[in-house]
């Protein structure tokens, strides 16, 4: 990882501010002309280089799927089966694999929108939950004062480790027998995914959250603030690129899920997640192999949509000016 | 389109009734006197992610840990799970490739994700590059098995290769090699995978934190004639210190756990073997739930250097501030 110099930076800047720091306040105005005085691209052709290299080792191994995607079944799969690089030769395109995906309505299966629907229902709610109540963890732990507080976050850290599979079955007796919450419900899903979300949650945010300057937080205090105000109006408009950030990973964890679905949502069609029907699809024995890819690529068009829309909160700066050197 | 409005319904319910519950609490918060504001806002902003995770993890680890003192019928049978574990022939194959996991994936993947996040900052097209690297981890684990399947698929000499790696290898004149057969190289080769995934999760986490290290300081460096080298060594790295711990932690954890991709891809076989795969197989195949749960607690346990670590960079952060 060698940075050469940077040659004298040319007047890049011509790339916008992202829209999220618009009407934030002072601070990051000032930070503006400094922010436009720094090189916005890559100077070091080294670096460069090796940011391409990565991205194109990256990618490769999903190009195949993507390219395998639109090959016919007896390309993919079987005797007469060949690389998937073939395509550019034979160039025997199909779009059958992702019809197959879609629209396959089963005699009793309903088709993939009301899966679709399923997942979504289960991801927003579970992502909200899991943001709100772990940044408001996050900050006690950071900011708050009572005996034993590094022992618990520690202990709330470690939780992270106990495996899913291990938690699963307790939980369910719970749910069904305690609890009573009605099966075929979202509720049980929702639940079970913010359980297994907060330990990594709080560890996230803590880290960032425990990192605002501590004047920041005082000052408001002397002005008369209390927790819960300095919670909304100063800590969460400042951890807005970590909230990003987990938003994304919790996002994706429940979108990608297929454990916990199974064992919550009772098999019935009225709650399933897609993961659960895309699984169904390509059947268990590999009967169906070749729909593998195209319905990859279908279920990684949300999670793909979310990682772009939140990219506009990765924001700089929205802590400049409030450093004293 | 009667069925989503059910559902949308369902939602919009849910999400009124967290809002209803959050907002109360934050209302006693503040309402509380003054003299047990601040153990109210404890208990207030704590007891809900508290009870959940007592209810989710903590019960079930504690019953995790009794089971893992029971034999196949459920009874007390003392230590006999953990001295099976230990005595089995491939208990010492297990453990080396799990320690070889845990130190390869972490550090391989901060590295990668680090350097990108670097690399990227500020480059036009940041959002694309970010998302090609991004994309592993957003795809499904079905989606993960059959893309290294196209990569590292073998057929025998002299017929027509399927995978990238064996076909590279005979355009060059090699012959096709086995790499998920042949031990022990076969674990660096799932290892890849597991590399290839975590690398996304580094790459967005550092990156948020390098734009979250004040500008002033890092023009300040420039000005003061550090050269990008510099600037990253002594202004970044000490910047996204405390994110660095949480990348490197998070992934060991989630290294530590993983069972999945060895699980697709050798099923544990040709000494491909980790613990959490053996906790799973012994839990959910082989019928022996109270082996399965000593080999729970045995995670439980290789987890402790790493919580050790973390409580002394803990008290070290507090004592800066």
């Amino acid at each position: 990882m060698t940075v050469t110099p940077a040659p004298d930076e040319a007047p890049e800047a011509t790339r916008l501010r992202p829209r999220a720091e618009k009407g934030k306040a002072g601070p990051t105005e000032d930070a503006a002309p400094i922010m436009r005085r720094v090189k916005t691209r890559l100077t070091s052709r080294w670096a460069t280089a090796a940011a391409v290299l990565l991205a194109v080792v990256w990618t490769i191994p999903t190009f195949g799927l993507f390219v395998s995607s639109f090959r016919p079944a007896a390309q993919q799969v079987g005797p007469r089966s060949d690389g998937w690089w073939n395509f550019f030769v034979d160039g025997n395109f199909t779009f059958k694999n992702y019809l197959d995906v879609t629209a396959a309505a089963g005699s009793q299966s309903p088709n993939l929108s009301q899966y679709f629907i399923n997942s979504i229902a289960i991801v927003i709610p579970v992502t909200v939950f899991v943001l709100v109540l772990a940044s408001m963890a996050a900050y006690i732990f950071a900011w708050g004062k009572f005996k034993g507080r590094d022992a618990m976050f520690i202990f709330v850290f470690a939780l992270q480790i106990i495996p899913l599979q291990m938690s699963l079955i307790p939980l369910l007796q719970l749910f069904t027998q305690a609890l009573q919450l009605p099966a075929g419900s979202y509720a049980q899903l929702w639940i079970a995914h913010t359980m297994f979300g907060l330990p990594l949650g709080i560890f996230l945010l803590h880290n960032f959250i425990s990192e605002i300057p501590g004047e920041v937080i005082e000052a408001a205090r002397v002005d008369g603030a209390g927790h819960s105000t300095i919670f909304w109006r100063i800590i969460l408009p400042l951890s807005v690129p970590a909230l990003a950030s987990l938003a994304i990973f919790q996002f994706l964890w429940v979108w990608n899920d297929l454990l916990v679905a199974l064992v919550f949502s009772g098999g019935t069609a009225d709650v399933a997640p897609i993961t659960q029907r895309l699984a169904e699809i390509s059947g268990t024995r590999g009967a169906r192999d070749y729909l593998n890819p195209a319905a990859a690529f279908v279920s990684i068009i949300v999670p793909l949509a979310v990682f772009f829309g939140l990219q506009r909160f990765f924001v700089r700066g929205l802590l400049a000016g409030g450093l004293k050197g | 389109m009667e069925f989503i409005g059910g559902k949308l319904l369902q939602v919009v319910i849910a999400l009124a009734a967290f809002a209803a519950i959050i907002g109360l609490i934050m209302l006693l918060v503040d309402k509380a006197p003054k003299s047990a504001r601040d153990k109210a806002t404890v208990i207030g902003f704590l007891a809900p992610a508290a009870i959940l995770m007592l209810v989710g993890l903590v019960y079930p680890a504690l019953q995790t840990s009794f089971i893992a003192f029971t034999d196949a019928k459920g009874q007390p049978n003392g230590v006999e799970n953990f001295v099976w574990m230990f005595t089995q022939p491939e208990a010492l194959v297990t453990l080396r490739n799990t320690v070889v996991w845990t130190v390869l994936v972490p550090l391989l993947s901060t590295v990668f994700g680090l350097a990108y996040a670097v690399f990227i900052d500020k480059a036009r097209g940041e959002k694309i590059l970010k998302a090609l690297v991004f994309m592993p981890m957003a795809i499904s684990f079905v989606g993960a098995g059959i893309i290294w399947k196209l990569v590292y698929d073998y057929r025998g000499p002299g017929i027509e290769q399927t995978g990238v790696l064996n076909a590279l290898r005979v355009a060059m004149g090699m012959e096709p090699k086995q790499f998920l057969l042949d031990a022990p190289e076969n674990t660096v080769f799932l290892i890849i995978v597991m590399v290839w995934i975590q690398t996304g999760f580094a790459m967005v986490v550092l990156s948020a934190a390098i734009k979250g290290v004040p500008v002033e300081l890092v023009e300040a460096a420039r000005l003061d004639g550090a050269n990008p080298w510099q600037q990253f060594r002594n202004v970044t790295i000490p910047g996204i210190r405390g994110a660095l711990v949480v990348v490197l932690t998070t992934i060991t954890i989630a290294t530590l756990k993983v069972f999945d991709i060895v699980r697709t891809m050798t099923a544990g076989n040709y000494d491909t073997s980790v613990v959490a795969n053996e906790m799973y197989t012994q839990a959910f195949r082989a019928g022996e739930p109270g082996r399965g749960a000593a080999l729970a607690v045995v995670l439980f346990l290789m987890v402790l250097p790493i919580v050790v670590y973390n409580a002394r960079v803990l008290r070290q952060q507090r004592e800066i501030r």
